[in-house]
């Protein structure tokens, strides 16, 4: 039994890691790992980076095909999708945020890791609004990156 | 409670007026025959009557609709959409059944279809309405009774269908302990009406028992509503809910413990606090594992038991099917039950979600209307709606209905061998 159906937190054992090279392009990490019957994020993709064998198979992202557009992490109903890039030794963390208030571009908020520690200060770089969605980019260390799933915004 | 007069109002869910007169009523009232009789009491008859409009009886009423037959979908709310106006998170699916669409949208886009249909005269909605019973079968024609409510007073109506549709839905179990009569538990149904559509916050800090999907949902949409949830606890060994939605918790900083529940709740009135204790691998609590832990709510999520009484009532074959979560009618792969005519579709067929349910509701709406003659061209169209409901019970979390319809469906033929 995987740990993380006790926890509810997957290490990143779990997951299948981008390169160093990867990063510095920006890939989608999909941190979905139950076939659950949904593909949303396969009919996202412009480029075919994203394959599945059948709507209840795991979604597997291809890093050297992924352009790092970022179009799958709004779409994903699990809230499961992570735009992840490195630039200037820095991270890039793109994620879906679902809580008021909505933090300004430039504000500082807290990066949380998946049980909720907080373990950084990040830079609000970007909020788009996709419906009642916001998908938000911050800044923050750069060997956080595989770390850093969830934002705080301090009131 | 009793409204203006009139006894036996549910107060829960009766709307609120200006100057109305709200009394707490003693144990038993007056039969209110008097009031059936002077009321003119209406016939109507209809080829399909739905009862319950949420995404099953939603569904099965645009599609019987569409299909030319006439329909009355009966509803005990004021507003259609059963559970999906409280669903505020994105559903899962394909494009087919509207992933990425937030349950509260499926509802609206549902209601606008029905509201068009009504106006073209093609459904008639009886909203704060109750099928009260099943009265006689004469071949081809069921009658039941159908309560309507306006102004706290009801009006009887007979309604003559040639099919009937029960989308009842479920009802949420309770759990035993000490204390679950205080004000403060919960079951997560209702927590969910208060905050998502009444806008109610139903308290400061939470314990949630259970971590199905409800209770990984409901916990998050508690803290989306600036509530705090201070841990949930869940019996068995392995959270039941899927991973996205546990992680989205996890990642808010709200624990999960597994193997863990509740002994029981305590405070002086209402809720001040509970007590939770570790279970062994026997489910059994672990001695001197208990810790207490304060709260004001506590929030059931603790699975759905279907709703068949109707059923029952009509006299279609029942049968216990444990991965059902209970007693279900036995049906076919037209929904249809062991009475001609007679179909059931969603959570009151065996318990689910709302996207399979959708597709069991398109599924009845097309069987009635193929079984009255209308559209015979449809076969082609159910066809595909039973290979959409398959594929979406594929994966490993389709197997328990999976499992169920089976079972149903075995039962059936050993029946009727």
């Amino acid at each position: 039994m995987p740990n993380y159906e006790k926890t509810g937190v997957l290490s990143k054992k779990d997951l299948k890691l981008p390169s160093k090279k990867q990063l510095e392009r920006g890939v989608a990490v999909i941190e979905c790992v139950q076939g659950i019957p949904c593909n949303p994020c396969v009919d996202s993709c412009p480029v075919n980076a994203i394959s599945m064998k059948d709507i209840n198979a795991l979604p597997i992202a291809d890093y050297d095909k992924c352009t790092g557009c970022g179009k799958c992490i709004g779409i994903c109903p699990g809230l499961a999708i992570f735009l992840i890039k490195i630039k200037d030794n820095r991270a890039l963390i793109t994620l879906q945020y679902e809580f008021l208030p909505i933090p300004e571009v430039g504000s500082k908020v807290k990066a949380l890791d998946r049980e909720g520690n907080v373990v950084d200060n990040a830079i609000v770089k970007r909020v788009v609004k996709k419906g009642k969605t916001m998908v938000i980019t911050v800044e923050a260390s750069e060997d956080l990156a595989m770390d850093i799933r969830n934002i705080r915004v301090n009131s | 409670m009793r409204v203006n007069g009139v006894p036996n109002v549910r107060t829960c869910i009766a709307p609120l007026k200006n100057d109305i007169k709200v009394e707490t009523q003693g144990k038993f009232a007056d039969l209110p025959d008097a009031r059936f009789k002077s009321n003119p009491k209406e016939t109507v008859d209809v080829d399909i009557l739905v009862v319950g409009a949420g995404p099953a009886g939603l569904c099965a009423s645009i599609e019987a609709t569409n299909h030319g037959a006439t329909v009355i979908l009966v509803d005990e709310n004021l507003r259609v959409g059963g559970q999906l106006i409280k669903q505020t998170h994105k559903f899962f699916g394909s494009k087919h059944e509207k992933a990425g669409t937030r349950g509260i949208q499926i509802a609206k886009d549902l209601e606008n279809e029905v509201k068009e249909l009504e106006k073209k005269g093609r459904i008639t909605l009886m909203l704060d309405s109750t099928v009260i019973g099943y009265y006689e079968r004469d071949g081809q024609k069921h009658k039941f009774g159908v309560i309507k409510r306006d102004d706290y007073e009801s009006t009887l109506y007979e309604v003559n269908c040639k099919a009937v549709i029960f989308a009842c839905g479920a009802m949420e179990n309770m759990l035993l302990f000490p204390g679950n009569d205080l004000p403060g538990v919960y079951g997560a149904g209702a927590v969910q009406t208060l905050m998502n559509v009444y806008g109610v916050k139903p308290g400061k800090k939470v314990i949630m028992v259970g971590a199905g999907n409800v209770g990984l949902i409901v916990s998050y949409q508690l803290l989306q509503a600036g509530i705090q949830v201070d841990r949930v606890v869940e019996a068995a060994p392995i959270i039941g809910g899927y991973h996205v939605h546990a992680a989205k918790l996890r990642r808010c900083s709200v624990p999960i413990y597994t193997s863990h529940s509740i002994k029981e709740v305590y405070g002086d009135e209402k809720v001040e606090g509970a007590v939770i204790v570790k279970l062994n691998e026997n489910w059994q609590p672990v001695k001197g594992s208990e810790e207490k832990v304060d709260c004001d709510t506590v929030c059931l999520a603790v699975g759905l038991t279907p709703s068949t009484r109707l059923l029952s009532q009509v006299g279609v074959e029942m049968e216990f099917v444990p991965e059902a979560e209970g007693y279900v009618a036995l049906h076919n792969d037209s929904m249809q039950t062991t009475v001609k005519g007679v179909y059931v579709a969603g959570d009151s067929s065996g318990i689910e979600e709302a996207s399979t349910a959708m597709i069991e509701g398109k599924i009845t709406g097309v069987s009635a209307a193929l079984l009255l003659g209308y559209d015979k061209k449809a076969k082609a169209l159910k066809k595909q709606y039973i290979m959409e409901l398959e594929r979406l019970r594929d994966g490993p979390f389709g197997e328990k209905p999976r499992v169920a319809k089976n079972k149903i469906k075995k039962l059936l033929e050993k029946k009727h061998a």
